[in-house]
């Protein structure tokens, strides 16, 4: 369990953190924890049969469980105490034997518990993980990926925890304490009694330091978040506290919050151990009334040694359920709400699909054509209004504006990440809502402004342009990029294992790796978002020469900060504030001394004076 | 192990309330180990005996110890609790402040990720660790040893009958215990791949699009999945085989027991309470077996991490003050020299960062430093503050080492606007005035215009006011670098390096940036990082690096002509249609 918090625990940490103060506690209840019990029950469904199977050996299990006690009593009774011990062995041999199939009912229903458990998680797992990737983008831009991480790793968590701890301990709990109660009732009716004294005390006990246990847990969590948020922060800003030389200051700060912790800590602790105690002593409780009126029943002639011993047996195995009752309680608490989140993310409506959706025809040849095409991420904003534009096939086309025009919208319409309000997009004369998603984005390539690379080696992250590509095309697709060379140096070269987030790269190598990526992709409409912009400029103008081999024969859309790159563009599109503005060549847009014009000579600004 | 008695000494402070946790803990297990004896005489005596008085004494004795012993529980509880969280606090603690007097060159290899996990997750587990071992930890394997001790003086010939299966479940679960620890970590690893898996496939969400990845992504997906199950289902078995494993062989105790127990009480060899008073031990000892397995767990994982709080710990910063160290004068010019700077970064053997560098930066000069992605351009001012130290060569601040004055007072001088832009919770005026926290209102204002940041912070819901969420979030790239700028010159640095810090601002901005900054900085040294040609034309020095060496330095005029890199660079970002209207 030493590893257990990895990346995402900072992710947790970072939720936290964003959140602050107003962080709730940790034990949460679910808003309907009936119906997150049953569709969590119906992952169960499929091994009904097995799952009745297990029952039977709880029942049994159980069962003997009872009978031993008994059987106890039996041997002082009928043999130890009248000292005839002659036939004791067969007593014996028979205790044995239900001891060994109680073991072994044991050991089975955990047995076949373990797989149908962890099956019905990984089912679970596997339905959140598929319907994940139905989402639309909308969603994840609506939900931070820090946020979404903590959320499922937590609620899963939360749920394995609590079938680990096994499901089938809950109804074992219950039946045996059940069970119990009946067996004293048959033994002796005053004995029995006493016991049904201590179960409301029990149940009266758990429930106030529950009480207080959650709030002190509730308070100890708020404090934990703060501290990882003064932690997380001081430690990630580092550089800049050091360097505005705030260290004494940082430290003041987490030693107050230190010490508040230690309080908040000590304060939830105490009542949360104070369970422990207290069950214990109402444990003793129970076997010295036991054995004190059993003794007096005994001299009365009302009981007999032997129930005095087998009580004494049934009290300690009356405690230990209540006992794991209690311990229970939050966990299920906590797995019912975990559960019903998750199951709020399965039931998101998935990304809709178009209703023809046929195969654009191959060849494709890249004609993109926007009609007066308006959107908005929320219908009454605007972003982008009644736009037309027109991409020959073959043509490379540059976007470009100030940050905000509406350069990257552009590219989610046309990706379809986003669907239009109004207007309608063509690729080669079809409307792209009646072409499927999927075969789509397969004709389109795209390198995305933030670069993504797997924890996977080089080799494989180029590849995830094209699953059943070779090495060699890997290899190729890297050197059309530029960027063989530096994976030449990397210690395993081709096949070095690029750590989280790719730290051991630097942004440019990143981007350089990921147009590869594109490259291998081999699309019809290449799309380039800022492709280049973390690359310095004489690495760009080498990159610039390999993009334009790739771009050759294919119509690219271009989205770039600098200017410099999109010299060569067929047609520049001007955008401001989601509307064309201007359009034409880099010399006819520079001869029409509009706002491109001023755009482009603000980086010159002095340098003629 | 070893690693966590190094951590002892976190304890060594408590001993006292320690001590008195262990009393009252011992405390408890005596009175756990009286009661089946008290039993015993209620029957013997009582029962058999005919002596009512016997069975209510000893029943009233019996209640008041459980009181006692209650009572004696609640107290052991205070006293771990309170050791437990102190030596999480003092910890954490100790953490923090080694992280704070980290250098750049520590930061580098540890990410905060994993600072943090130290931080929060391994502290609390060091925090259970010793509360477990104050109370339950040390009462398990006690109060089996007493219960044992106990058999013996109950009958010592019963006693010795139990005790080969005693140590046959001893057996069992030192065995179990050893084979624990690994099937556990693996467990771990197979989360840890799932949650990466699930984590990328979050975060790289459009590029799984864009590629229509979805069914790959899936089947990846799926094998990991399975494979964390199918170690799952592996250790919830193994779990599974061990407790009845260990129950067996108490049972057959009880079996002996009644059975060689009964044959020798009509010899009157024992007595019946003997027999239920070993019945009552031999159950006492199979309650801690649990205890004891989970015991070995927490031991193992708190194991892990002391492991990795120790490695925190025993880090020494890169960059540490000499013992004897000269004051640096007083007065705002600073003239800064670089002399035959080598330099590479620890722990890396990829060779020189810096090559044999040679600079010179006059006071109120503004150099700028320019060059690819890689060529040692932030290498170069993070030498100057002493970020890092250099291999080889001297960094001067009027003609004074940096190694021989405090860094502290180095850092007086200094005004920086890191690459990665870092802001702070709390409002836009905090932050700006976050290196000279008694600012007043005009000094704020004054900064945050000199960064062309003024009208858009008003423009924010609350102005100056407006509180920062979660790294900034709620601002774009250009206007948290623009705060970041105006946080550092607020400190009218007489020192001032920009690494890269207008790249996300456009040109026209930037422009007015520099404006504002030659009239708010006259005397000061100022070090300028750029990609963009454009940012660094007006600096009164431009060095050009590739390589980790200094190429060519000069003005813009003179490296027109005599620098071919220089030009190259020019032509690459403002050759073309330009020349002629510059012509």
């Amino acid at each position: 369990m030493s590893e257990r918090t990895n990346s995402d625990n900072t992710a947790g940490i970072r939720a936290a953190m964003g959140r602050g103060p107003m962080r709730p506690g940790k034990i949460e209840k679910a808003g309907d924890p009936r119906r997150a019990l049953a569709r969590l029950a119906s992952y169960l469904r499929q091994y009904k049969y097995t799952l009745l199977l297990v029952l039977f050996f709880v029942l049994a299990y159980i069962s003997l469980g009872l009978l031993e006690p008994y059987l106890i009593g039996r041997a002082i009774d009928g043999y130890i105490s009248t000292k005839q011990v002659d036939t004791l062995w067969k007593l014996a041999l028979l205790l044995l034997t239900v001891y060994l199939f109680d073991n072994g009912f044991q050991a089975a229903s955990s047995w076949v518990m373990a797989r149908i458990s962890q099956d019905a998680l990984r089912r679970l797992r596997r339905d959140l993980f598929e319907h994940l990737q139905k989402l639309s983008i909308a969603y994840f831009d609506r939900h931070s990926a820090g946020e979404l991480m903590s959320r499922l790793t937590n609620d899963i968590d939360a749920i394995n925890q609590a079938v680990s701890q096994n499901v089938v301990s809950l109804v074992a709990s219950v039946l045996s304490l059940v069970g119990i109660v009946i067996a004293m009732f048959v033994l002796n009716m005053y004995l029995a009694l006493s016991a049904l004294l201590v179960i409301p005390i029990m149940f009266w006990f758990t429930n106030f330091i529950a009480r207080y246990t959650r709030r002190g847990f509730r308070d100890l969590q708020r404090e934990l978040g703060e501290i990882n948020g003064v932690m997380e922060e001081s430690i990630s800003g580092q550089r800049v506290v050091k360097a505005f030389r705030r260290s004494e200051s940082s430290i003041e700060r987490f030693r107050a919050i230190n010490q508040r912790v230690y309080k908040a800590g000590v304060n939830a602790n105490t009542y949360a151990l104070m369970l422990m105690p207290l069950t214990n002593v109402l444990g003793n409780f129970f076997v010295i009334v036991l054995v004190g009126l059993g003794g007096y029943l005994a001299l009365q002639g009302l009981a007999t040694i032997g129930m005095i011993a087998t009580f004494i047996a049934y009290a300690q195995n009356f405690i230990q359920p209540l006992r794991q009752l209690a311990n229970m309680y939050n966990a299920i608490q906590a797995a019912l709400a975990g559960a019903e989140r998750v199951f709020e993310v399965i039931d998101m409506p998935a990304e809709i699909d178009a209703a023809s959706n046929s195969p654009l025809p191959v060849p494709v040849k890249g004609a993109v054509h926007f009609a007066d095409v308006s959107f908005g991420y929320n219908p009454e904003q605007l972003i982008i209004k009644n736009m037309s534009l027109e991409a020959k096939a073959g043509q490379t086309i540059a976007l470009v504006g100030p940050t905000g025009a509406g350069k990257t919208t552009i590219i989610n319409l046309l990706t379809r990440f986003y669907e239009i309000n109004s207007g309608s997009i063509n690729i080669d004369g079809r409307d792209i809502r009646d072409i499927s998603k999927d075969d789509l984005r397969q004709k389109l390539g795209i390198v995305l402004q933030d670069t993504f690379l797997f924890a996977d080696t080089v080799m494989e992250n180029i590849r995830y342009g094209r699953l059943n590509a070779t090495d060699e095309e890997c290899i190729e697709a890297a050197k059309l990029a530029d960027a063989d060379h530096f994976i030449q140096q990397m210690p395993h070269g081709y096949h070095t294992k690029l750590s989280e987030r790719a730290s051991n790269l630097s942004a440019g190598q990143r981007q350089l790796l990921s147009i590869a990526r594109a490259i291998l992709a081999n699309p019809s409409v290449l799309i380039l978002d800022e492709a280049t912009s973390s690359v310095d400029t004489r690495t760009e103008a080498r990159i610039q020469k390999s993009l334009l081999r790739l771009m050759q024969g294919r119509t690219s859309f271009v989205i770039a900060h600098r200017l410099s790159t999109i010299r060569d563009a067929d047609n520049i599109i001007v955008i401001k504030d989601g509307e064309i503005v201007e359009q034409g060549t880099h010399q006819q847009l520079l001869d029409a001394k509009g706002f491109f014009h001023h755009l482009y000579m603000s980086q010159f600004k002095g340098l003629a004076i | 192990m070893n690693h966590i008695k190094k951590l002892l000494h976190f304890v060594k402070p408590y001993w006292r309330r320690s001590l008195v946790a262990l009393t009252f803990l011992i405390s408890v297990i005596a009175i756990d180990l009286t009661i089946p004896r008290l039993i015993q005489r209620i029957i013997d005596q009582g029962i058999n005996g005919g002596d009512i008085h016997v069975v209510i004494n000893t029943t009233i004795i019996m209640v008041t110890i459980s009181i006692l012993q209650t009572l004696f529980a609640l107290a052991n509880n205070l006293f771990s609790i309170q050791v437990g969280e102190s030596v999480a606090r003092d910890i954490r603690e100790a953490l923090f402040l080694k992280i704070q007097s980290f250098s750049f060159g520590n930061l580098d290899h540890l990410n905060t990720g994993q600072l943090m996990v130290r931080l929060s997750s391994d502290t609390t587990m060091i925090q259970r660790m010793t509360q477990v071992s104050l109370r339950i930890g040390t009462r398990a394997p006690l109060l089996m040893l007493g219960s044992l001790v106990l058999m013996f003086v109950t009958d010592s010939r019963l006693a010795l009958m139990i005790v080969p299966v005693l140590v046959a479940t001893t057996i069992i679960i030192l065995f179990f215990v050893s084979r624990m620890g690994p099937l556990f970590m693996t467990v771990q690893k197979k989360l840890d791949r799932l949650n990466t898996v699930l984590q990328e496939n979050i975060a790289g969400v459009r590029l799984v699009k864009a590629f229509v990845r979805e069914r790959y992504e899936s089947s990846r997906f799926a094998t990991v999945n399975e494979d964390y199950t199918d170690r799952n289902i592996h250790v919830m078995r193994f779990m599974a085989t061990l407790s009845p494993a260990m129950s067996v062989f108490v049972n057959i105790g009880m079996v002996i027991v009644i059975w060689a127990g009964g044959i020798q009480s009509a010899k009157d060899g024992v007595s019946v309470g003997q027999i239920v008073a070993f019945l009552n031990y031999l159950h006492t000892t199979m309650g801690p077996l649990g205890i004891m397995v989970m015991l070995a767990n927490v031991v193992a994982a708190a194991t892990a991490s002391a492991e990795r709080i120790n490695e925190v710990l025993e880090t020494e910063p890169e960059v540490k003050d000499k013992s004897t160290l000269q004051t640096m004068p007083e007065g705002r010019a600073q003239r800064i020299r670089f002399e035959g700077v080598d330099f590479h970064y620890n722990g890396t053997n990829d060779g020189l960062v810096l090559n044999r560098v040679n600079l010179d930066a006059e006071p109120g000069q503004t150099v700028a430093i320019l060059g690819a992605t890689g060529a040692g351009k932030s290498s170069i001012v993070n030498l100057v503050p002493r970020f890092y130290d250099v291999a080889e060569g001297r960094v001067t601040w009027n003609g004074m080492d940096v190694r021989d004055v405090k860094q502290t007072d180095l850092l007086t001088h200094l005004g920086i606007v890191p690459q990665e832009t870092i802001l702070f919770s709390g409002t836009v005026r905090d932050n700006i005035r976050y290196g000279k926290p008694d600012a007043c209102e005009e000094e704020v204002i004054a900064a945050a215009q000199a960064a062309q940041a003024h009208d858009f912070i008003m423009n924010l819901p609350n102005g100056y006011d407006t509180r920062i969420e979660e790294r900034g979030v709620n601002l774009s790239g250009g206007q948290k670098q623009r705060i970041a700028i105006a946080r550092a010159l607020l400190l009218k640095p007489s020192v001032l390096i920009l690494d890269d810090a207008t790249s996300s601002v456009d040109v026209e901005t930037e422009t007015k940036i520099q404006d504002a900054m030659k009239t708010w900085l006259q005397d000061s040294t100022s070090f300028v990082v750029a990609q963009r040609i454009s940012t660094v034309l007006h600096a009164d020095k431009i060095v050009v690096v590739d390589e980790g060496k200094i190429v060519a330095q000069g003005t813009h005029g003179e490296l027109m002509k005599s620098s071919a890199v220089y030009q190259e660079i020019y032509d690459s970002q403002l050759g073309g249609g330009v020349k002629l209207e510059a012509e």
